[in-house]
């Protein structure tokens, strides 16, 4: 499986890097006023705005997580797309835009500026910059150990004299400096169009892939007699915890995965919500989502399908006769398909509890990668993998600076201060949010632990908001306090549920289980889906119960923000196809109709 | 709109279209052993074929749009 990169490969990635930066360039000029450069001054069109929205959501733990999901859970994975996104994309086009977009927010914390009071907004400001910086750190470490770890760079840097050890600091700082580079001359128009192109060049990397890779196997129903059984169907083993692949039944999949968890990223998070608001028209917002998840729909095929065939196909043995000067590893033939064993530092194979080696399952995508692709389309499919990275990293900062920028320094720092003050400031913030990124991307590289828990952390924050959100733009008795303690009980329900569960196999600590273990999971995921339930639950009933005991808000004051007090939206668009109901009709329609096709 | 997204779209999938079909087509004679591990099939000069195509069309709309809207704006 050794691949080496020739010139072109190493072309094909510069270009690639010129013309995102160029970009950046071509739209330096356009950036006035804070609205340009933070907001996009509201001029994206609906099906930039699209692809911008989903592509944003792709970043390097998409790429890689779900193939490798794919390589250990099978098809399964396709829950996390048509169970726990589709729904969620479809109802935040049809109603929740019309609040987001209708009210003029500029962010979502404004959202609840406007809607609440100031102390919710900065709740949710604060731990919204937080997060997405740090996990901006998080996907750039693990970007750059990958790239270590595939040696794709091993003899560019010898040929510049520089040592092996350079390879990991160089990923962080060129990556960043890069995506620094065009976030900073252009704004989130930059981020926005960079997402675009980035999203066709994944599609160009992996759909030869996925299209070779099925060759190999004997298309679909080959790769259903290679495939470990029931590897090719979503629904398989689900009704109950024990047979399920997550280790959960449906009801914890459908209300922890396809309710709180995939709503709440997908409806409040600002990160995406931020793409449909940069939209041109209510129109175009509303169908940002909607337009979103068809492509989302088909990914499953570009990014877990890879992960399948990995496993799908034969292991490598020691000593094959027929390639002389092959060298297969221990790990390798240790392993499964061409996914192989992890090893340690010292290139020892490592093994679980029951003796059974270890699967590297991250290495799915660039092994597959490494596997199909000659020199040249190797190159097209590196350059789509950073581009993956790439366009989640400019996610965040961008989301970053516009909450920092308005709900941060604007609300409390500095108030009533020049436009071109507050596009200095974005500026800044673009630079130092990824000063910081690159700071938290070597803490996680020193202490996983931390990491992991803060990872932890942040799923909890997600979703009791989403009850917030529910409670506040569709039920007008929603008061500020409510609001407020509301959101405060569903974190301290989620920190509570973690310090009295563990997942399986694990001892007390990170994982859990720091007050008394009182429920042991089957899995994390399912620890993760149940903690997600009673987060959102403490919130949903707190906020009403606060909410009836304190004074609601002036209906006048409410108008645009709340279901019942706005004059419904007019689709103003003749043309079928482009209103956002029948869109959504559809998209809900075609995800039903891929559970049943692959159940 | 500053640009249309599809000119410099077209511009790269033409661009790395182009490197990957004239790259195919040297190395189908010159290194055709290279291709075994896609299963024999010169995947950089068909797929570069396909991603010139697409962004032939993505230029192709998108300049169309600049030229129109050229007039109107500043």
């Amino acid at each position: 499986m050794n691949s080496s990169l020739a010139w072109i490969d190493y072309s094909i990635i510069v270009i690639y890097f010129a013309f995102v930066l160029g970009i950046g360039f071509a739209l330096k000029r356009h950036m006035k006023t804070s609205s340009d450069f933070l907001l996009s001054a509201r001029s994206i069109p609906a099906w930039v705005a699209g692809l911008a929205f989903i592509s944003a959501n792709l970043g390097a733990q998409e790429v890689i997580g779900m193939a490798a999901s794919g390589a250990k859970y099978g098809l399964a994975t396709a829950h996390f797309y048509w169970l726990g996104a589709i729904p969620a994309m479809a109802f935040v086009g049809i109603f929740m835009m019309p609040f987001y977009y209708g009210s003029r927010a500029r962010s979502v914390p404004e959202y609840l500026r406007l809607r609440f009071d100031e102390k919710t907004r900065a709740l949710n400001a604060i731990s919204f910059a937080l997060m997405t910086i740090m996990s901006s750190g998080i996907s750039m470490y693990a970007m750059a150990l990958l790239i270590e770890n595939l040696h794709i760079f091993d003899a560019p840097m010898r040929a510049l004299g520089l040592p092996q050890s350079w390879i990991f600091h160089l990923s962080i700082l060129v990556s960043a400096l890069i995506t620094l580079g065009y976030v900073y001359l252009g704004g989130l128009t930059s981020a926005i169009y960079n997402e675009v192109l980035q999203f066709f060049l994944i599609v160009a990397g992996f759909f030869p892939l996925v299209w070779l890779g099925l060759k190999n196997v004997g298309g679909w129903e080959g790769l259903v007699a290679k495939a470990p059984e029931g590897f090719t169907q979503v629904w398989r083993g689900m009704t109950s915890a024990e047979t399920s692949p997550f280790g959960v039944e449906v009801f914890g999949l459908a209300m922890g995965l396809g309710f709180v968890l995939s709503f709440a990223y997908w409806c409040t998070d600002f990160l995406v919500v931020q793409r449909a608001m940069a939209a041109d028209s209510m129109s175009a917002a509303r169908r940002t989502p909607l337009i979103a998840a068809f492509p989302k729909m088909i990914f499953p095929f570009l990014v877990i399908l890879p992960g399948l065939i990995a496993v799908a196909l034969p292991t490598p043995t020691v000593a094959p006769e027929a390639t002389p000067g092959a060298v297969v590893t221990q790990a390798e033939s240790m392993g499964k398909g061409i996914i192989p064993a992890k090893v340690n530092s010292a290139g020892e194979v490592q093994f679980d509890t029951d003796g059974k080696p270890v699967l590297d399952y991250d290495r799915a995508i660039p092994n597959m990668l490494m596997h199909y692709f000659p020199t040249g389309m190797l190159g097209l499919g590196l350059a789509a993998l950073l581009a993956s990275f790439m366009s989640g990293m400019a996610g965040n900062i961008t989301a970053f600076n516009t909450v920092w920028t308005f709900d941060i320094y604007q609300a409390h720092i500095k108030p009533h201060a020049s436009d071109k003050h507050y596009l200095w400031m974005g500026h800044f913030a673009t630079f130092f949010g990824t000063a910081v990124s690159i700071a938290a991307a070597y803490v996680a590289m020193s202490f996983n632990n931390i990491m992991d828990l803060l990872q932890l952390v942040f799923a909890f924050v997600n979703a009791p908001l989403l009850a917030t959100f529910l409670l506040g733009m569709f039920w007008k008795r929603t008061s500020a306090n409510g609001a407020f303690f509301g959101l405060l009980a569903g974190f301290g329900t989620a920190i509570v549920h973690h310090g009295l569960t563990l997942p399986k196999g694990a001892s007390w600590g990170v994982k859990g289980g720091w007050i008394q273990v009182a429920e042991v999971y089957r899995t994390e995921m399912a620890q993760n889906f149940w903690a997600a339930i009673y987060a959102w639950t403490a919130c949903f009933v707190v906020t009403i119960v606060v909410s009836l005991v304190t004074k609601p808000h002036k209906d006048e004051d409410l108008a645009g923000l709340v279901y019942s007090l706005t004059p419904h939206t007019v689709d103003e668009h003749p043309v079928w196809y482009k209103k956002p109901a029948v869109l959504g009709v559809v998209v809900v329609a075609s995800a039903i109709a891929l559970n049943v096709i692959f159940k | 709109m500053a640009i249309d997204i599809r000119v410099p779209i077209g511009l790269l999938f033409l661009v790395l279209g182009g490197m990957l079909v004239v790259f195919g087509a040297v190395t189908h004679f010159s290194d055709p052993t290279m291709y075994e591990r896609s299963l024999g099939v010169n995947i950089n000069f068909w797929w570069g074929l396909v991603m010139l195509a697409f962004g032939a069309g993505m230029y192709h709309y998108g300049a169309r749009r600049v030229r129109e809207q050229a007039p109107t704006t500043e």
